[in-house]
């Protein structure tokens, strides 16, 4: 039963987890130190709403799975995450911009999801949402940093936003299970905030001199599980503990 | 009976007092606000008759708090330290629930809290949450130095030491210092 609830959970778990994951391969390698840490603080703070949502996720499955099983035991085609997550940092360029199309997203998300009938979901979204605020302010900076910076870094924006914009379509295609929760008045359907999210990122681009891609072709699945060849190699580096020594602990 | 168990919780949010935030040590629970109930769900009972000795070693209690940030490693540590003290004074079954709502935000730490903060070198948050995220890009209060009160201060960088501070510089004492963020 709340089928729908479980997987929306897991998307959102999932979806958390592999961004953590992708930022925290920076730790030790910023470009400076304070970037190092900002990173890695920013990594803490999604794997802190992964691991929420996530035992909230074994609690509805209630069938003995636990966050750490959920995170470390289910295969490629069972995550649901986005796949703009799950793409590679690149360089500094890459990263950021990842970081902000995905947290000018979740603000929007979290600031109605709080609302939520879901009295958990809207919890950790209430919970949640300060911490993203920091997030999306700290990665428009950037964005606008690097965007009207000199020709170098307005270049690799450039670049990264023809690696990434193709991935950005797929955040608001509602699945199936967001449609249901929708209904239920549990979720929130993410074609709604479509109109919103490119307002923030045209506002942040226009200051950033960057432009806005024409209308090109979206990739999608991440929701349904179909992914792109990177997430097989995040798992394979995330889940190895686990897999080799099947219940390890510290 | 109620008023005995009463008495017993106002002790343990005294014994509470004793427990301190790993990152801050000046910081007790307490001061941090994030204890939002204590709840004696079978109480020490010390028994004036010896021959009821085995119950007297009952005492089981429930402690429930709430994250100051999601993703804090801390927790867990403060989680623990909760159930040392109170396994000092004798209580057996603890239980600790964790509660995400309403979300704590800086302003349930206490003003002793902020004292004790700035006393220690970090300066305490300033300014209340509410009307500080009704525009998330019009943060730009004045930050006083810790060190020499001078609210001549710049933001290094948002994210510091640990995910709640954020790093500071004073132009006039030349000091950085840490800023526990307000949110």
């Amino acid at each position: 039963m709340n089928n729908y609830l479980t997987d929306l959970t897991l998307h959102l778990a999932d979806t958390a987890l592999i961004l953590a994951q992708r930022n925290a391969e920076w730790c030790g390698h910023g470009p400076i130190l304070e970037q190092d840490i900002a990173i890695t603080n920013i990594s803490l703070d999604i794997l802190g709403q992964a691991r929420n949502f996530y035992q909230y996720a074994a609690q509805l499955k209630n069938d003995g799975s636990t966050e750490d099983s959920l995170a470390y035991l289910r295969k490629e085609r069972e995550f649901k995450n986005l796949l703009l997550v799950e793409q590679p940092n690149g360089d500094w360029a890459q990263t950021i911009l990842r970081q902000f199309f995905y947290s000018a997203y979740l603000y929007l998300l979290y600031q109605q999801l709080q609302n939520s009938k879901d009295e958990q979901l809207a919890a950790i979204a209430a919970k949640a949402l300060k911490e993203v605020t920091y997030h999306q302010r700290w990665s428009s900076e950037w964005v606008i940093r690097l965007g009207d910076g000199t020709a170098e870094s307005h270049q690799r924006m450039l670049k990264a936003i023809d690696n990434l914009w193709s991935y950005t379509g797929e955040i608001f295609l509602a699945s199936e299970y967001e449609l249901q929760a929708v209904n239920e008045g549990m979720g929130i359907n993410p074609f709604l905030l479509k109109n919103e999210w490119m307002k923030k990122v045209k506002e942040v681009f226009d200051e950033a001199t960057l432009p806005i891609p024409e209308k090109i072709f979206m990739h999608s699945g991440g929701k349904e599980g179909k992914h792109t060849e990177h997430l097989g190699f995040i798992l394979a580096e995330l889940q190895y503990m686990q897999r080799a020594y099947p219940n390890s602990e510290w | 009976m109620t008023g005995e168990i009463d008495i017993e919780e106002q002790k343990i949010w005294a014994l509470l007092e004793e427990v301190s935030d790993p990152e801050v040590p000046v910081l007790s629970v307490l001061d941090l606000g994030i204890i939002r109930a204590v709840k004696i769900t079978e109480p020490l009972q010390k028994s004036p008759f010896p021959q009821d000795a085995v119950q007297g070693d009952l005492g089981a209690v429930e402690v429930t708090i709430t994250p100051t940030y999601t993703g804090c490693p801390a927790m867990d540590m403060i989680s623990m330290n909760i159930k040392l003290a109170l396994i000092e004074h004798g209580y057996k079954k603890i239980k600790i629930i964790s509660v995400l709502s309403p979300p704590w935000t800086t302003d349930w730490m206490t003003e002793a809290g902020k004292q004790k903060l700035r006393e220690y070198g970090i300066a305490p948050p300033k300014g209340s949450v509410h009307n500080q995220w009704a525009d998330p890009s019009e943060s730009n209060e004045k930050i006083e130095c810790p060190q020499c009160n001078s609210t001549n201060t710049k933001l290094i960088s948002q994210f510091g030491s640990t995910a709640c501070k954020a790093l500071y510089q004073c132009n006039d004492c030349k000091e950085p210092f840490d800023y526990f963020k307000c949110h």
